[in-house]
């Protein structure tokens, strides 16, 4: 009997190795896609038990916080309700996570991102995260919500500081309560709203004709009403024909002929690649979750841009902001921003640091050089060429006493009936702007955004 | 070193195990060392001397690795069971007294383990009524779809626990007669078949096998009965082809009856793809939950008191943490690492088990010993095969480590017999059995 006895623990041996294999298929071979399953709620579950850091204003005031609830669990609230949701963003276990609390996911639950941290945290795993210091100006996000607020048609602001690309106002009607359960419920239009930027692209037009050294702000081009462009005339605002005019003057009083020729001129392949150059055609590199951002540029209705440079693109209108091209806020503001910054895009920013639980700083988010767009010089030329706008021309209602503004507006025909939507873009020597409304009728770039510009550049500015 | 010493030095290490498990625990919840830990480690130490002392002074030839080995399983139940729910702890903790008193008591009245015997018959209806109760109207429970358990009035226990342990007993005593009649078939070229006459009892065996499958409606507990049953089968007459007909008699069963038996046939297609959205969230939720859980553990595990156990509103995110499924809470906690380290101890005191059936003189004490161990091997592997996705997921508690008092309180009975069979079996020649207490 003792044979069989042993080839029965042979039989037992042989069905625990099963076991022993099934156990390492669960716990380490085959738990990639265990962790991954939609049903396995553990990951969302755990970061309960962690209290979030922080998210802090520009100065220090809280925007999401952490309180303590049952069962050791933490709960988010925004004391600042619908003021910062988009920005801010929110979490929440059923439908996940948006804003900086997605992608500020990691140091917000105590991760460790370096390897530092991660030596320090091998002691234990972290039940505090790290608070976040944002770039946001509170002042300035109330000031453009208020005048959002105050039409009734949508709309997004978007303000940076020049030197740096830090984001102080990124506001966009409608917003939502992050403290309400329609968590990520509606779109970012400051991000992910797409408007045709109108006359405000002429700002690219004429980075692209005096950097190329092809114009300069004094040459002169036919502003006559009807030109042919692309093979069909094009009427200028209020259909105003001028002779010959320089390109500032052009700028100035918004002639559409004259930057259509321009950018038929310069050429589509000139025209694409200052467009790229000022970020058009990418993920604007902001540190904010890519779901939420979109690309600028020609769309046809495809869910892929087209380029510039297809034949399908209508170059002398695409450089007055029509032909089909569409734009978010950030990337017009992206814009000013370059222009003001002496030919320098920055990545917009929307943290400044993240602070461990001990008061240290663990991470600053430093200026962040994106793309040197043109030289120094020729954004000087267009600055100047910009501040005449804003001093005699269509852009007249940003002027703010004691400081000089430049800008370009906008006013981009929905449909014949009247129906525009108004943009201003600007900056002065140290914050840019963008502002935009959707469909307002009769409503003109330098009538109804100019001056939701000049508030907040003007609040940016004390 | 003497056996009985060694089996005191044994009892040391499983000791130090629980302190340390508590003191982990502690750690985890309150952020604070707690000399609790230390409290429950000198009293475990406590209970884990008195059973030394019973061996030492009534079967003093006993297998000295035994009973540590189950003590290191009992502790280590103990500080999971505890992790899970405090109260619960408590009563596995007054469980192991009970079991600990029941243990003393079957080893003490059974002083001649081979008068079990001659009562074979006896024991056998004793085990068929257990196996039956749960299905008895007005006592009789359903947990998930099985029939497994028997409430009288406050007192609720498993008779299937109990059962398993006569069932063993008869099937010893049975195959001890009739082996060599078995042996003794008509061959039929290679294979011996046996005479029908002696088949039928055995016949009678798969029968209730699979009578259990539908009556009790528990695909777990059936494999394990009859899995033991094939073991001792194989062990008394070392043929393959018995085996080979029993599992294929099995087979055929299962199979007929999962095709036509809708719980198990459930059973199977949940354990075939646990994450169809169709039930993943009702009845694959236990083996779902199970296995994220064990992913979640990793190769090292979160450690002890670390994992994520309840959810939001205090529910447990693995049901029946701390019994069907307390090995996924094991994994989690202490990785894969700590769990093949369980499974480990497991084999060794299945090699302890095997090596007293090998060491026994008499076939009965052989028969008895091989199944006894045989049963436990089963039920590992029946209980973690199915936690772990091998086989569809039943209800049986993982011996001495999931909490509950039938389960202790037979397992101690098990461990009882086998020291029985392995003090004989290791008697001197000459030495008589000491009578009582030195």
């Amino acid at each position: 009997m003792n044979g069989s006895i042993g080839r029965l623990f042979v039989l037992v041996l042989l069905l625990f190795g099963v076991l022993v294999f099934a156990s390492s298929w669960w716990t380490v071979f085959g738990s990639e896609g265990l962790r991954d399953n939609t049903y396995n709620r553990r990951e969302l579950l755990a970061e309960q038990l962690i209290k979030r850091g922080l998210i802090r204003a520009d100065d220090g005031k809280v925007l999401a916080r952490s309180p303590a609830q049952p069962q050791k669990r933490f709960g988010r609230r925004y004391p600042e309700g619908p003021l910062f949701a988009h920005a801010v963003g929110c979490t929440s276990i059923d439908r996940g996570r948006s804003g900086l609390e997605e992608y500020y996911n990691d140091p917000l639950t105590g991760r460790a991102t370096n390897a530092i941290d991660a030596v320090s945290r091998l002691l234990g795993p972290s039940k505090v995260g790290d608070d976040l210091r944002t770039t946001l100006s509170e002042k300035a996000q109330q000031v453009a919500t208020d005048a959002l607020d105050s039409r009734q048609q949508r709309g997004a602001v978007v303000a940076m500081e020049l030197k740096t690309g830090a984001v102080k106002v990124l506001a966009a009607k409608p917003s939502f309560d992050p403290n309400a359960d329609d968590c990520g419920a509606s779109l970012n239009l400051a991000t992910q709203g797409l408007f045709p930027p109108g006359s405000t692209m002429k700002a690219v037009t004429a980075s692209a004709a005096i950097d190329s050294g092809k114009y300069q702000p004094d040459s002169r081009v036919s502003g006559e009403n009807g030109k042919e462009i692309s093979g069909a005339p094009l009427n200028n605002f209020g259909n105003e024909s001028f002779g010959d005019i320089d390109l500032t003057f052009a700028l100035t009083n918004s002639v559409n002929t004259v930057w259509a020729e321009v950018g038929e001129k310069l050429g589509k392949r000139t025209m694409a690649d200052y467009m790229e150059r000022f970020g058009f055609y990418e993920d604007p590199p902001m540190d904010y979750p890519d779901a939420q951002m979109v690309p600028s540029g020609v769309n046809k209705g495809r869910r892929r841009l087209v380029r510039p440079t297809s034949d399908r693109v209508d170059i002398g209108r695409v450089a007055i902001g029509q032909g089909d091209l569409e734009v978010t806020p950030l990337q017009m503001a992206s814009v000013a921003q370059t222009i003001g910054n002496g030919g320098v895009r920055m990545e917009p920013r929307l943290v400044q640091k993240v602070v461990d639980p001990d008061g240290r700083t663990v991470d600053e988010p430093l200026p962040e050089e994106a793309e040197r767009v043109m030289s120094g010089d020729s954004a000087a030329k267009v600055a100047d060429m910009m501040k005449n706008v804003v001093k005699e021309g269509t852009g007249t209602a940003a002027a703010l006493e004691g400081v000089d503004v430049a800008g370009k507006t906008g006013t981009a025909e929905v449909n014949l009936q009247g129906l525009n939507d108004p943009w201003f873009i600007g900056f002065t020597d140290r914050y840019a702007v963008a502002v935009v409304f959707e469909r307002v009728q009769g409503g003109t770039g330098g009538t109804i955004a100019a001056p939701v510009a000049k508030a907040v550049l003007e609040r940016l500015g004390e | 070193m003497s056996a009985r010493n060694r089996e005191l030095m044994a009892l040391i290490p499983a000791s130090l195990l629980l302190t340390a498990g508590f003191a982990a625990i502690f750690i985890q919840q309150s952020e604070r060392l707690s000399d609790v830990s230390l409290t429950y480690g000198a009293i475990f130490l406590l209970l884990c001397l008195a059973g030394h002392f019973l061996i030492r002074f009534t079967l003093p030839y006993a297998d000295p690795y035994v009973f540590p080995l189950v003590s290191v399983l009992a502790c280590f139940g103990l500080v999971v069971v505890y992790r899970i729910d405090e109260t619960l702890a408590r009563e596995q903790a007054q469980w192991f007294v009970v079991g600990l008193a029941l243990f003393a008591a079957t080893i003490l009245l059974l002083r001649d383990f081979r008068v079990l015997e001659r009562y074979r018959y006896t024991i056998a209806l004793v085990g068929l009524l257990l196996l039956l109760l749960p299905r008895v109207p007005g006592i009789g429970q359903q947990v998930n779809g099985a029939y497994l358990g028997v409430k009288l009035g406050p007192i609720a226990f498993q008779p299937a626990e109990f059962g398993k342990i006569a069932i063993i007993i008869f099937l010893a005593a049975y195959l001890r007669d009739t082996r060599q009649v078995l042996v003794q078939g008509r061959k039929l070229g290679p294979i011996t078949v046996p005479q029908l006459k002696h088949l039928g009892p055995l016949l009678v065996v798969w029968g209730a096998a699979m009578f259990m499958l539908v009556f009790i409606r528990d695909l777990g507990s059936s494999l394990m009965y009859f899995g033991g049953f094939l073991a001792l089968l194989y062990v008394a007459t070392n043929r393959l082809s018995f085996v080979a007909i029993g599992m294929g008699l099995f087979a055929l069963g299962a199979w007929f009856f999962a095709s036509t038996v809708s719980h198990v046939k459930d059973r199977i297609e949940i354990r075939n793809n646990p994450f169809n959205p169709d039930w993943v969230e009702k009845e694959g939720y236990q083996i779902a939950q199970s296995l994220f859980a064990q992913a979640d553990g990793g190769l090292f595990g979160t450690g002890f008191g670390a994992s994520l156990l309840r959810g939001p509103s205090g529910e447990t995110l693995i049901p029946a943490p701390h019994t069907d499924l307390i090995y996924a809470v094991i994994v989690n906690e202490v990785g894969l690492v700590g769990a093949c380290g369980l499974l480990l101890v497991y084999l060794l005191l299945i090699e302890r088990g095997f090596k007293i059936a090998m060491i026994s003189g008499d076939s009965f004490s052989k028969l008895l010993a091989s199944g006894l161990t045989a049963v436990v091997a089963l039920q590992v592997f029946v209980i973690v095969g199915g936690v772990t996705k091998v086989i569809p997921l039943t209800g049986v508690t993982l011996p001495f480590v999931s909490y509950g008092g039938s389960s202790i309180l037979a397992n101690f009975v098990l461990v009882a017999l086998l020291l029985l069979v392995s003090d004989r079996a290791r008697r001197p020649q000459g030495a008589t059995a000491r009578r009582g207490l030195r």
